[in-house]
């Protein structure tokens, strides 16, 4: 007779939709003000770097700065908003607010609370990808029917990013220890996985280690698919998004059960 | 005046001895090197209020926490409306309602918002829940508060708050952490007579306290647990006509020493804290004539209440 050993898989069930809703719920409240502060940071590197610097460089592999940075622009967005949630929000639901404790005592179980969190920062990184999408086809960036199979690249980034989020999420004991993850771990992640330039400029011995990176993964998925081309290689940048997604989810899961339940 | 919910009141109130809501044997759950329950025992009868009640960091939250599921023990066996916990613990908790303590209200909702969404996690419909916000709010005395913000809440209207939430499922067993802490005297008296309501319509209460007062009132049988341990299991009543003396008289003042030191004779045992003596008796007349003596002494001469017990039991030491 017992709780899930700490490492078990996770155990899903429905019952996390009524929590997604809630998040949905507050979400609609203060949409405009959370997309705003999600979409400004990327949105400003596109329009001040992709223009400012894209006049200066012109062409980068053949086409507009502009253009090879937007599919980058759409990564780093939904990483960011990914992480934002699944950091300062769920961590603020965890143990400030404690919506939690609350949902922990409804019939739902802590694998189904952290797997709406998962869900819900997906989500987010999502709506904050598709916008940067809208504003590359406004600014007639790009128009390439392509951007549509971009949904999927999205979703499987805010997957991933999300689920690392949580693990951090699992780990922290105050708001401190997530910028530390930022200006640590994102910032640089930014530089290393080809957002700005093409990861053939890094130093030939860290090329191999920046193709593990889940940001290299999406860039490289998304970028093609930008400049209105399919990526050459799916396989590998969609199993390493997967990795990250599932394998995050799972540890996440566990260090969560450690702090909560055993 | 306002009526029970009717929802709560349609349901037919169960014989108070069908069994019990909660078994709980030989559980025990250590946090590092913190035994923070160790070997406890006992079972909640349906209908009953069952109280927990302990000095700080006596193990009462971590007791509950465990019954409802939420943390794993590392030793006992639970069973919570039938069903072993934390196994089955979410199954169990479809049929109970839970008010934590400092109200972990949704700020971001309105008052009948944190009701419907709540209602939610149980897998009500939204027909459902609508339904039975009315007389909840009625039940809180919320009606008027329905569509304020929670921060615009005083402590009173958030407890009565998080225990309409509670009550959304129409459980059949009620836990409440420490229900009056922090309020003022109206709120408590208002909180007591929910609860009161709530037995009447059959619930079962299980509630931590401290407040010696709020268990006398309102618990049938309580459980005094210190160190993780149960070390009486009783009524109120009972516990306090077994474990101590009827009659408590308070000495403090210049004096109290020499007097003191006289009527240690005269009762049943005495105790000196700091600058006051208590001195514990059957017959209270001898002492209280020994201290006409002593005019200057301030004297309180009160029956004999469960504080007493509960500190004669749990000792006088702080725990902080």
């Amino acid at each position: 007779m017992s709780s899930p050993p700490r490492w078990a898989p996770p155990r899903l069930s429905l019952r996390l939709i009524p929590v997604l809703r809630r998040h949905a719920l507050v979400w609609r409240k203060l949409a405009l003000p959370s997309l705003l502060a999600n979409v400004a940071d990327p949105l400003i590197t596109l329009v001040a770097f992709g223009y400012g610097l894209g006049a200066l460089l012109r062409e980068i592999d053949g086409v507009p700065y502009v253009t090879f940075l937007a599919g980058g622009a759409v990564c780093m967005s939904t990483m960011l908003a990914a992480s934002f949630e699944s950091l300062y929000s769920a961590y603020s639901r965890m143990n400030v607010q404690r919506t939690w404790e609350s949902l922990l005592h409804a019939p739902l179980n802590l694998d189904d609370v952290l797997a709406a969190e998962w869900l819900w920062a997906a989500l987010k990184g999502c709506i904050s990808g598709v916008a940067i999408v809208l504003v590359a086809i406004l600014l007639d960036i790009s128009r390439a029917p392509t951007l549509l199979a971009l949904a999927p690249v999205i979703l499987l980034t805010g997957l991933a990013f999300s689920a690392i989020g949580l693990c951090f999420n699992a780990l922290a004991h105050g708001y401190d220890f997530f910028s530390y993850y930022f200006t640590l771990a994102l910032t640089p992640m930014t530089f290393l996985s080809g957002v700005y330039f093409p990861i053939q400029q890094l130093p030939g011995w860290l090329q191999p280690v920046c193709e593990w990176l889940p940001l290299t993964a999406a860039v490289q998925l998304a970028r093609p698919l930008v400049l209105g081309q399919w990526p050459p290689d799916v396989l590998g940048p969609v199993s390493v998004l997967v990795a990250y997604a599932l394998a995050g989810f799972w540890l996440a899961t566990g260090l969560t059960r450690r702090r909560f339940v055993h | 005046m306002t009526n029970p919910p009717t929802h709560l009141a349609n349901r037919p109130v169960p014989s108070p001895h069908r069994g019990e809501v909660l078994l709980v044997e030989g559980l025990a759950k250590t946090f590092g090197s913190h035994r923070a329950v160790d070997g406890l025992s006992f079972a909640v009868r349906r209908g009953e209020c069952f109280g927990l009640l302990g000095p700080n960091g006596a193990g009462k939250s971590t007791t509950l926490k465990l019954c409802l599921g939420l943390i794993q023990p590392d030793e006992g066996r639970i069973r919570l409306l039938d069903e072993p916990v934390p196994v089955r613990a979410r199954e169990a908790r479809m049929q109970v309602g839970v008010v934590p303590q400092n109200d972990p209200l949704d700020p971001d909702f309105t008052v009948a918002e944190n009701l419907l969404v709540f209602g939610r996690y149980f897998g009500q419909s939204d027909a459902l829940t609508r339904s039975r916000i009315p007389d909840l709010l009625d039940f809180a005395q919320l009606t008027l508060k329905r569509d304020a913000r929670i921060q615009t809440l005083s402590g009173g209207m958030k407890r009565r708050l998080t225990m309409a939430r509670a009550l959304i499922n129409d459980p059949q067993v009620l836990v409440l952490d420490e229900p009056t802490t922090g309020l003022d005297p109206q709120a408590r008296h208002l909180i007591w007579e929910r609860l009161k309501r709530l037995l009447v319509l059959g619930k079962t209460i299980i509630l931590t306290t401290h407040f010696m007062d709020e268990a006398e009132r309102l618990c049938d049988r309580m459980l005094i647990v210190d160190h993780g341990r149960a070390i009486a299991l009783d009524s109120p009543a009972g516990l306090i006509g077994r474990e101590i003396e009827p009659h408590v008289i308070e000495v403090h003042g210049p004096e109290r020493a020499a007097w003191a030191e006289a009527a240690r004779s005269l009762c049943d045992r005495q105790e000196t804290v700091g600058e006051t003596t208590f001195a514990y008796c059957r017959n209270p007349a001898p002492v209280l004539q020994s201290l006409q003596a002593h005019p200057p002494l301030r004297v309180l001469h009160r029956p004999a209440n469960l504080e007493d017990v509960f500190l004669k039991l749990t000792g006088r030491d702080l725990r902080e």
